[in-house]
């Protein structure tokens, strides 16, 4: 039985964030790829962007304000939840199409799941949010399932 | 001539050994906009949240990772999905390994499936996985 879930907070699954459109630029694929330790010259130069690029394009740019004492940005889409520190928790990436300087791509991302286990040291709250990335003519990027968990 | 025909469920991938440092951890931060103290703040991640250190990002281990799986395609297979899941913390020091294996491969379709992980030094697997690559078949 859960004990920290609410029904208005479960009620929150299947909300879903505006859609957002990024270009991707050949400076930073580079970056991404240097920083995640690619070898290959095609991620290296720009040419192409290394799986899990996605993840900076579209990690939410905020002001310093919008950051909570941990430096974590505020996700408008997640309700409240009673617990507060984060964690890795898992990915799940379904590849349709490759990522190329000068794409234009946009991400759209529900709130999927909202769920409670205990863990070893108390009980933990899960939430899983599904993000599509689509190109300009509507083709499928890549689908992309996050679970993090709060401790 | 695709070299698909020779993989076997059971070929392994060679286990790779990795050390991140913080100039890394910080570089992989800043492309992201992630300000997460547990990267970077070690009072805070070590006082107020109570680590060991510095934490690697688990998107970055998971980055990592498909780093192998990356190297084990070469030119003609092609990564469709990765799976994976961030099982235990890891941290800056560490010296981390990462390997797999293959469990299945359709000849038909040119698909092949692989297990992978990343263990730490007490030999635990902190970060298993699988990744789906696809093959051209001829």
């Amino acid at each position: 039985m859960s004990k920290l879930l609410t029904s208005e907070l479960l009620a929150n699954i299947g909300r879903s964030a505006p859609p957002r459109q990024e270009v991707v630029t050949r400076r930073d694929i580079r970056k991404y790829s240097v920083a995640t330790g690619q070898r290959l010259e095609k991620y290296l130069a720009g040419d192409e962007a290394p799986p899990m690029y996605h993840l900076a394009l579209f990690w939410d740019v905020v002001e310093l304000d919008e950051l909570t004492p941990d430096g974590v940005s505020i996700d408008t889409l997640l309700p409240k939840f009673p617990l507060e520190r984060a964690m890795a928790g898992g990915l799940k990436i379904d590849y349709h199409k490759a990522i190329f300087p000068g794409d234009i791509l946009v991400c759209t991302r529900v709130l999927t799941d909202i769920y409670e286990k205990q863990g070893s040291q108390g009980p933990l709250i899960f939430y899983e949010v599904t993000m599509e990335v689509e190109n300009e003519s509507g083709e499928p990027v890549l689908t992309e399932k996050t679970t993090r968990i709060l401790r | 001539m695709s070299r698909f025909k020779s993989i076997k469920p059971g070929d392994p991938l060679p286990e790779r050994q990795f050390k991140l440092d913080n100039v890394q951890l910080f570089l992989y931060n800043s492309a992201l906009w992630n300000a997460h103290r547990i990267h970077y703040d070690y009072p805070y991640a070590t006082d107020v949240e109570g680590y060991p250190g510095l934490v690697i990002a688990g998107p970055l281990l998971g980055g990592r990772r498909t780093l192998r799986e990356i190297k084990w395609l070469g030119d003609d297979g092609k990564l469709t999905s990765v799976e994976y899941s961030n099982r235990k913390a890891s941290y800056i020091g560490e010296t981390l390994r990462s390997g797999g294996k293959v469990v299945s491969s359709e000849q038909d379709s040119g698909t092949v499936e692989l297990e992978m992980y990343i263990k730490n030094e007490a030999d635990e697997i902190i970060t298993p996985g699988t990744a789906i690559v696809r093959f051209p078949v001829e």
